[in-house]
């Protein structure tokens, strides 16, 4: 089991700030992200998108600004759960709590700061009806094992990077693949785009633009999906792959007793307090008055949530408050 | 100020007439937002999310979508060839007469 004084939930910019202010307070920090990589939605919706309004930076690169947080973070030596969704949570005799990734990973930690920004990022589903039905019996969201599909006939749906990328790799190993798009143009890079044209010339693959799926049917496995273009035709499939990026859910979170209204938590703007006594909300997950959905103000509210925070882990210890201009920063 | 009428045809077929400021930078998305019609507009603006997903169904002529709007609708469901992002609309005078009709929650 992993100890820590405070779990961070999210490593996006306000969790990952965060470290920085507990550890200014001797407090240590574990992350979890249910997406492998750090920085939210920086990272994963715009790391090539600048950003105005970080004070002191007239203009930074979503994605720089995650490597600053990191190299800024780095003295407190944060631990890292990376692809994992904070599932359930416990409380212990102790007062302290123990959460459990969907992976099975326990981390006990005296605090819990939710910083979810908008939740967990998961695949987009298509609306089509019945699709539920065959989820891990024939349609995947995500590939995750290629070796999966060797010598299977494969339907992917989408237009952009993964959609293109794992109809090349796949192509190699796959039986038939057919790839379909609404449009007759893809948004991946260039070297992709061409590559997937290369292959329908070939004839090793079959694309269809201007189309998309509707419909899906199968005794217990999938076995065919219906593909709208001018026409409607059944496709008959091992695999349906629809690739149409993340969006996200605020997930397991949801169920955690915690006091909800309008898909974020309601917290006091003293501390950034839950209504559950050790469990914190700061950044876009979080709700209260005035609120404002900005990176900047998520520091802030990291900033006051750690000193709250230091009481409950040192309820005997008197907190003095330091400039890190006089003091330094003191790494662990 | 200016102002325009837009008219937005709910997810349930009900038609709300909204009125709009020219001169405030605001884009439809924000608009209907405002009016508290159920668009979500996520990721503020930046067509990254496709929640302010609509259908034009007047004969205004718009701006074309850039590229990044057509990219994240690549990636929206029940898209159709009057398919926009609202949030790529920048409200102007000549979007008077607006009608729009909210896309299904995709949810």
């Amino acid at each position: 089991m992993i100890n820590t004084d405070i779990l961070i939930i999210g490593a996006g910019p306000c969790g990952l700030f965060t470290v920085f202010e507990a550890g200014l307070l001797k407090l240590r920090c574990h992350l979890i992200d249910v997406l492998p990589k750090v920085g939210g939605q920086l990272s994963e919706i715009y790391p090539k998108k600048p950003i105005y309004d970080i004070p002191g930076f007239p203009s930074i690169l979503a994605g720089d600004l995650v490597d600053n947080l990191m190299e800024q973070i780095s003295p407190f030596k944060p631990s890292f759960t990376l692809g994992e969704k904070a599932s359930q949570i416990e409380k212990t005799e102790d007062g302290s709590f123990v959460v459990t990734s969907n992976k099975a990973t326990k981390i006990k930690a005296k605090v819990i700061a939710i910083a979810g920004g908008l939740g967990c990022f998961e695949p987009r589903k298509p609306p089509i009806e019945g699709l539920a039905n065959f989820e891990d019996n024939g349609v995947d969201y995500m590939v995750r094992d290629p070796e999966k599909y060797r010598d299977k006939e494969l339907l992917i749906a989408g237009g952009g990077d993964s959609a293109l990328d794992w109809t090349i790799e796949l192509s190699e190993i796959a039986k038939k693949i057919t790839l379909i798009h609404r449009r007759s143009s893809f948004r991946g890079a260039l070297d992709s785009v061409d590559k997937v044209f290369a292959l329908a010339k070939q004839g090793k693959i079959d694309l269809i633009t201007e189309a998309q799926a509707v419909g899906v049917r199968g005794t217990n496995t999938l076995e065919s999906v219906e593909v709208k273009t001018d026409t409607n035709q059944w496709i008959d499939v091992d695999y349906f792959i629809p690739l149409f990026g993340l969006s996200p859910k605020l997930g397991p979170i949801a169920e955690w007793g915690l006091q909800i209204s309008k898909s974020a938590i309601d917290v006091n703007t003293l501390d950034y307090s839950t209504n559950v006594d050790g469990i914190y909300a700061i950044g876009d997950i979080n709700n209260y008055e005035g609120k404002l959905k900005l990176i900047l103000c998520g520091f802030h509210e990291a900033t006051l949530m750690v000193q709250s925070a230091f009481k409950r882990v040192y309820p005997d210890q008197k907190l003095s408050f330091k400039y890190t201009t006089v003091s330094g920063v003191n790494s662990f | 100020m200016e102002e325009i009428k837009i008219t937005v045809t709910d997810r349930e077929g009900v038609d709300h007439v909204i009125e709009a400021p020219t001169e405030m930078n605001f884009n439809v998305m924000e608009i209907l937002r405002a009016a508290e019609l159920p668009v979500e507009g996520t990721c503020g603006g930046m067509a990254l999310c496709a929640s302010c997903h609509c259908y034009i169904l007047s004969d205004h002529n718009l701006p074309s979508p850039s590229d990044d709007e057509e990219d994240m609708l690549d990636q929206a469901f029940f898209v159709e060839k009057n398919s926009r992002l609202s949030c790529q609309l920048p409200i102007q005078k000549e979007l008077h007469g607006l009608k729009i009709q909210l896309a299904p929650d995709a949810d």
